[in-house]
């Protein structure tokens, strides 16, 4: 079970691996999550955007960057290894209808989880523009696979080593003011997702983001991952993890990401050094 | 002053060797002093996490025994929710029988090594008791519970168990959602009648809250791990990492994968908050998420596990129930130099098992009653600092029979704290019923059962435990999980 069936590296730090997850891949819709842990006893749990699925050969795509410990080890692992614990789909799938004109915005590794909405948006009838940003040529990805399906691909990178130098607020901006798109879709670093959505706020455009914040079990038994929308509490992993992006309290969402900074510092930098060790082999 | 087990042990052997061998009237049974618990020195045990209550030694739990008065209208057995035989297992321990004491336990209760450490004894089979009523008080009742714990543990320790018969394959399959104590209970039951089981649990460890919630020190969780054993020896399937109403509903484990009957125990996993200004601050937890970051995911193993540990130094846990205390003492194991519960009414209220809050006392938590949160304050970089509480006075008794707080005018006062553990109960997950068409829930997201058969408004398909009682207790989700498969079983048998 949750055999690696294919394993690829996008960039330096992000991979792409096939796993075999039957029930996952039938019951899976864009926008949804796995939450995996591996080991033993000691493991964290962590969740990970379902990029595609493939519900006749059973398998589902993540793609992730390794920057915790958990994803560098699951980075580590290769085809025929099997990841010990997977759970999913959890969370609400994307509201996927043919709303007219749509901009999905993806910053970074939240390219991944946006391009099977894009495929979504595409298939419910939409004309879909996406603008995807990174911090610079070597960390993008996916770019194929969005030209391939959406109507127009913006690439912009923070150094201007590729595509437009510019931050993803920038394009943005400019389709709210001549495009006008009916819906727009932001998945990317939370900071990068506060900015966005308040660069849509002054037109009243329909906004919707995926949070991606600290949970454990991801059944809404913990309220680890709770957030402050329109006032009111809720978890993303139950009732996310997308939501309006007008209404999230982008303040808290980004205090609560660093409960437990100072630790995850000390983890990062043990798990770079094994990565680096790695590197060479791979 | 803390007496050691083996303190203990040589005053019960002295008892013993006066009362063994004698013909014993009922007041002389109850003049018997009763048996303390043996612990581990509070000093000690807030370091570590292994268990606090030692058990009896075996000179203990006779003599403990003997204090029973073997009542002809047994008083005790009323109290308890699944209705054991209690004189009779209590004078096979007078005897030295511990074997087939448990025996006798095993026949009403699965599960007596856990029930005898986490049932609330003191408001169950020990408050009907006749020593405690002789002496108008429960806490010299006989023992039950301790007794009940050294018989089912020495039958595990010594490998004496029977492990239940199972029945001839009768053909039939059934999914049970949830591995708790509601669910292990229907899963042995169904599996004794021949039916193939499988279990589904979400967590990447089964057990349910005895493994994400009650703590180590409290149940060990080999303990969990060899009931579920047991389970897996009888021939029941355990899927973990798989969420029923997620991976599959309800309806496609009947329809599609040829389950007959579906047994839901998935017990009440959605924490409550106050709703209260500043919840969400940094240092909020619900007592869920403490207890399962310490338990599930072993972070109190500090340098081993990757699951991080908030830095507490001075944490309010509110509430008054099982959770709170396991919170509170787990904080103070933790590291936190000052825990607190603050609880809205007072002590006599409390829903905690007595020894928690004993055990709690000894380790040095702190207990604030009748005291209000009224909101949580916070640093410029969104860290709790502090909580206003508003003190409270006891009111007329409110629906649940305790009476209610009501806050005083103009009370309110500043506290300071780092940490803030919410421990005021949970609702039921809303997972299964959101996806499943037919169920139908109560106000609280309580499923709706027949009381007699536990079958739910959708046909097949029965609910036990917190899922149908609210949080409540282990016994009682077992007692429930043990109904519905008797119903399911006849229900079963007639298709």
């Amino acid at each position: 079970m949750n055999t690696i069936l294919s394993k690829q590296r996008l960039s330096a730090e992000v991979f792409r691996m096939e796993i075999e997850a039957r029930e996952i891949a039938e019951a899976r819709k864009p926008g949804q999550f796995i939450i995996l842990q591996m080991g033993g006893d000691f493991g964290e749990r962590i969740p990970l955007t379902i990029a595609d699925a493939d519900p006749v050969k059973g398998s589902i795509t993540l793609i992730f960057q390794a920057v915790g410990e958990t994803t560098h080890r699951l980075a580590l692992l290769e085809v025929g290894d099997s990841i010990e614990n997977l759970l999913g789909p959890l969370g609400k799938p994307t509201d996927i209808k043919n709303y007219g004109k749509v901009v999905c915005v993806g910053g970074g590794i939240g390219v991944a989880p946006l391009f099977p909405i894009v495929q979504g948006m595409k298939r419910a009838g939409n004309e879909v523009k996406v603008i995807m940003g990174a911090r610079n040529k070597d960390l993008l990805i996916m770019e194929e696979d969005m030209k391939a399906t959406a109507d127009e691909v913006i690439v912009v990178t923070d150094d201007g080593s590729y595509g437009r130098k510019a931050l993803v607020t920038e394009p943005l901006k400019e389709l709210c003011e001549t495009y006008k798109p009916d819906c727009v879709v932001i998945i990317g670093p939370p900071i990068m997702m506060k900015f966005a959505a308040l660069t849509t706020k002054p037109y009243g455009i329909h906004t919707i983001v995926s949070l991606n914040t600290i949970m454990i079990d991801g059944t809404g038994m913990c309220g680890g991952c709770r957030v402050t929308i329109g006032g009111k509490t809720k978890f993303v992993c139950v009732d996310g993890p997308e939501f309006d992006g007008h209404q999230v309290d982008w303040d808290n969402m980004l205090l609560r990401l660093g409960t437990y900074k100072s630790k995850e510092q000390e983890a990062h930098h043990r798990c770079h050094i094994g990565l680096h060790i790695k590197e060479g082999e791979a | 002053m803390h007496a050691t087990r083996e303190e203990l042990d040589t005053q019960a052997e002295a008892l013993l060797a006066q009362y063994a061998d004698k013909i014993l009237t009922p007041k002389e049974r109850a003049r018997i002093p009763l048996q303390e618990m043996p612990t581990q020195n509070p000093e000690i045990r807030v370091t570590n996490m292994q268990e606090v209550a030692l058990g009896y030694t075996e000179n203990q739990v006779r003599i403990e025994a003997m204090r029973c008065l073997q009542c002809k209208n047994k008083p005790c057995i009323a109290g308890c929710p699944v209705a054991i035989d209690i004189p009779a297992f209590i004078a096979k321990a007078a005897e030295g029988k511990f074997a087939e004491s448990a025996e006798v336990i095993k026949q009403s209760s699965l599960l007596p090594a856990i029930c005898g450490r986490v049932c609330p004894q003191e408001s169950q089979c020990q408050l009907y008791c006749t020593v405690g009523k002789m002496y108008k008080d429960v806490d010299q009742s006989v023992s039950i519970g301790r007794i009940e714990r050294f018989v089912a543990d020495y039958a595990r320790e010594h490998g004496l168990e029977k492990v239940p018969q199972v029945g001839e394959p009768s053909g039939k399959r059934v999914a049970v959602v949830g591995t708790g104590p509601a669910s292990i209970s229907a899963a042995a039951d169904l599996r004794r009648n021949g039916h193939e089981v499988v279990m589904f649990e979400a967590l990447h460890k089964a057990g349910g809250v005895l493994v994400y919630g009650i703590p180590e020190f409290r149940l060990p969780k080999k303990i969990v791990e060899h009931e579920l054993n047991n389970l897996v020896s009888m021939g029941v399937e355990i899927r973990r990492n798989y969420l029923v109403g997620k991976t599959r509903t309800i309806s496609d484990l009947m329809g599609k994968d040829g389950f007959h009957a579906v047994f839901v125990g998935s017990g009440a996993g959605l924490p409550k908050f106050m709703n209260i200004e500043g919840e969400n601050y940094i240092g909020v937890f619900s007592a869920n998420e403490y207890l399962t970051r310490s338990n599930l995911m072993k972070a109190y193993a500090v340098g081993e596990a990757l699951t991080p540990l908030f830095d507490s130094h001075k944490v309010a846990v509110f509430g008054g129930g099982n959770v709170a205390m396991d919170a509170a003492r787990t904080a103070k194991r933790l590291g936190a130099e000052e825990v607190t519960i603050v609880y809205r009414r007072t002590e006599v209220e409390m829903p905690a098992r007595k020894e928690e809050v004993a055990h709690a006392k000894e380790e040095g938590v702190q207990f604030l009653y009748l005291h209000a949160p009224l909101k949580i304050t916070a640093n410029e970089k969104g860290r709790v600092n502090g909580v206003e509480l508003i003190a409270c006075e006891l009111g007329e008794p409110d629906a649940s029979g305790r009476r209610s707080p009501i806050e005083i005018p103009g009370s309110q006062k500043m506290y300071e704290y780092d940490t803030v553990i919410v421990a005021i109960g949970n609702d039921s997950n809303p997972l299964i019923k959101a996806t499943t068409e037919g169920i139908e829930v109560n106000k609280r997201g309580n499923f709706i059962v027949n009381e007699e058969t536990c079958e739910t408004t959708l046909k097949g398909v029965y609910a036990g435990g917190d899922i149908v009682l609210g949080a409540a207790t282990v016994i009682l989700a077992m007692g429930q999980g043990r109904k519905a498969a008797k119903a399911m079983n006849t229900y079963l048998a007639s298709l």
